[in-house]
């Protein structure tokens, strides 16, 4: 049967062993430093591949997965995240947030106008505290406006 | 003697009026942090590591901070566990137990008051016992070298991931992880880039921090878009609150004795504070005996826990000083603080640095009567704030985070690295894969491979130098029996379950 457990075990067992062909292309270990930098990769690569190999001969129970629409919205919430990572830059910092944010809170609590209002809020409030009460450096506006 | 001149140059840093204000501000905030379900001391204190950075806080006023915080979201994880039966952190799950009945038969001012004094007692004896013990502890690890260390990280490996998880492959397999993570960027013994798969990003490495506010705060708002914000606090009603002062006394041998149990418990590495509240609670009820109405919501039920989490925080501060060996899922997050602060926590500390360890000292135990005074008469405050909707929240901290790590490094790419472990946290945590263990594996791993290498070095790459001292056969056999023992005990040890309506 296929359980997650044993989907992460075999994904594990992938990366382990990349692990340990990536570490033998390094230098062995020399007079002062015995073991070189190969040594406690493959020890740990070799952890990696043991545990792994737990998971897939004595999986848990399925874990309680939410339904097909929950995990729609949590990638849905995963892509604007990271939209929103690329954009914080070029684009400065209140229209990413309030965007981003409204969106977030939509998908807690499905309230249109009580999202638009709580990514305003958050955006703008948040821009006050970190600009003026902590001093940090950041763009209101995409720097193109400013010249 | 010693320990009061040492005391005495803590109290002169503590008390001039920035430490001060620090202390206030990190109490304030902390106890919202814990208060408000979802947020605990680890991601609370996560989210805050960034935004101390850039503002350029010294060494110990950042630790004052975030440790004050810790010790607020200790205090604040009760209130949602007796108003709402959802415990605002783990180590709060056992308040839940004899808290949320009481507040059933509408004794919740009583509840709040008599966890608050046991969270002070717990808090305060334990910082107490933390100024006594860390200096003795610091001046054992001075005996350690490379094998010992590395003996050393391996128990608190063991036995935190023999704690963390009902599986100890998941436990085991999430240590690795962290450590494989550590590896990756340049070597700085020999200048070789490691496992970047040639992106110039991975050079430097992957920052704890970025993972630590991934794992801790943003798979936490994936958790709500699960759940809708389910189990949020709106309409929560509190009455007058009075001191119950003769329920109060009559719980006195038990906020001692919980004290006592927890700060052990804390000290030892990888056990904290859910160990700590949870063996108190049990102690009581066995001492208590079937006529002591455990679970029916009575005094003792409530100040036991407290007492002992609050005790067991403390705890978990001399291992992280003395060693440099987190006890906990948060003192991981502080020990990523001195890291970046370029403070190298073990026995060397308390030598170069007692201005941080006595200031820090001194500072928590002023930050405990600042929280008294906060938890108890000012507690209508908090429930207050506890009413603030998950859809405002959770967004909040979302932004907070990608606006501390963003400052911190001004790169997209570490934002993006911080949704991935943000993904990672949520997946890892629906299989119960513990994070913490990750966590510890990305900021210990350094550490460990290079004590590695350079006890091997020094033997002539004979392995057996690994077990060639008392101190490191008796760490390795600890971390065997702490890795191990805790299968056989689950059957004793299963945590009970929350109670139901």
């Amino acid at each position: 049967m296929i359980r997650s457990d044993r989907i992460l075990g075999v994904v594990v067992v992938i990366v382990a062993l990349a692990f340990i062909a990536s570490a033998y292309n390094l230098p062995a270990g020399n007079l002062f430093d015995k073991l070189g930098p190969k040594a406690f990769p493959i020890i740990v690569a070799a952890g990696m591949l043991v545990s792994a190999l737990g998971l897939i001969f004595r999986p848990d129970p399925e874990a309680d997965w939410p339904e097909m629409t929950s995990l729609v919205s949590i990638g849905f919430a995963t892509v604007v995240l990271i939209g929103y990572a690329y954009s914080l830059k070029p684009l400065g910092f209140l229209a990413p947030t309030a965007i981003a944010a409204a969106i977030l809170s939509y998908q807690i609590t499905p309230k249109p106008l009580y999202a638009v209002l709580t990514g305003i809020g958050l955006s703008a409030g948040l821009f006050i505290i970190f600009k003026y009460a902590l001093g940090l450096g950041l763009f209101a506006l995409p720097r193109g406006l400013l010249g | 003697m010693d320990l009061f001149a040492n005391l005495a140059l803590g109290f002169e840093i503590a008390l001039s009026p920035m430490t001060l204000f620090l202390a206030v501000i990190g109490c304030f905030l902390g106890t919202i942090i814990g208060a408000l379900p979802g947020l605990g001391p680890s991601n609370g204190v996560a989210i805050l590591i960034p935004i101390t950075f850039t503002m350029g806080l010294d060494a110990t006023a950042a630790l004052v901070l975030l440790t004050s915080v810790y010790y607020g979201a200790m205090y604040g994880g009760r209130i949602s566990s007796i108003l709402l039966n959802i415990p605002g952190d783990e180590p709060a799950m056992m308040t839940t137990l004899d808290g949320y009945p009481m507040a059933k038969n509408g004794r919740a001012g009583d509840a709040l008051v008599i966890s608050g004094v046991a969270s002070f007692v717990g808090a305060l004896l334990a910082t107490i016992a933390l100024a006594l013990v860390a200096p003795y502890l610091a001046r054992i690890a001075y005996k350690f070298g490379p094998a010992e260390y590395f003996a050393l990280y391996a128990l608190a490996f063991a036995t935190l991931g023999g704690m963390a998880s009902n599986n100890q492959a998941k436990s085991a397999l999430a240590s690795f992880i962290g450590l494989g993570i550590a590896l990756i960027g340049i070597d700085n013994n020999s200048g070789f880039t490691r496992f970047t798969g040639g992106n110039l990003h991975l050079a430097d490495g992957i920052d704890f921090l970025v993972a630590i506010v991934g794992l801790f705060a943003v798979s936490e708002v994936f958790f709500f878009i699960e759940s809708h914000g389910k189990g949020s606090a709106v309409g929560v009603v509190l009455g007058k609150v009075t001191v119950p002062w003769r329920e109060i006394w009559s719980t006195r041998w038990t906020m001692l004795r919980s004290s006592a149990v927890g700060f052990v418990a804390g000290v030892l590495p990888g056990a904290g504070a859910s160990l700590g509240s949870f063996m108190t609670y049990m102690m009581e009820k066995s001492i208590a005996g079937k006529n002591g109405g455990f679970g029916t919501g009575v005094a003792k039920g409530v100040a036991a826990p407290e007492a002992g989490n609050n005790a067991a925080a403390g705890g978990a501060l001399v291992p992280m000083l003395t060693l440099g060996v987190p006890g906990s899922g948060t003192t991981a997050v502080l020990l990523a603080v001195l890291m970046t602060l370029n403070i190298t926590p073990g026995p060397t500390l308390f030598a170069d640095r007692p201005d941080v360890v006595w200031g820090l000292i001194a500072a928590l135990l002023i930050a405990n009567f600042v929280l008294l005074a906060m938890n108890v008469p000012m507690v209508k405050v908090f429930v207050r704030i506890l009413q603030v909707p998950p859809a405002i929240l959770l967004p909040g901290v979302t932004m907070i985070s990608f606006v501390g790590i963003y400052s911190l490094s001004g790169s997209y790419f570490d934002l993006l690295l911080m949704v991935g472990f943000g993904v990672m946290g949520y997946i890892f945590r629906k299989m119960d894969i513990p994070t913490v263990p990750v966590i510890l594996g990305i900021l210990l791993g350094y550490q460990m491979e290079n004590n590695l290498r350079h006890a091997m070095t020094l033997s002539g790459g004979e392995w057996t130098y690994l077990l060639s001292s008392p101190i490191s056969i008796g760490l390795w056999v600890a971390a065997a029996m702490g890795f191990i023992a805790p299968m056989f005990l689950r059957r004793y040890l299963r945590k009970p379950q929350m109670v139901t309506d």
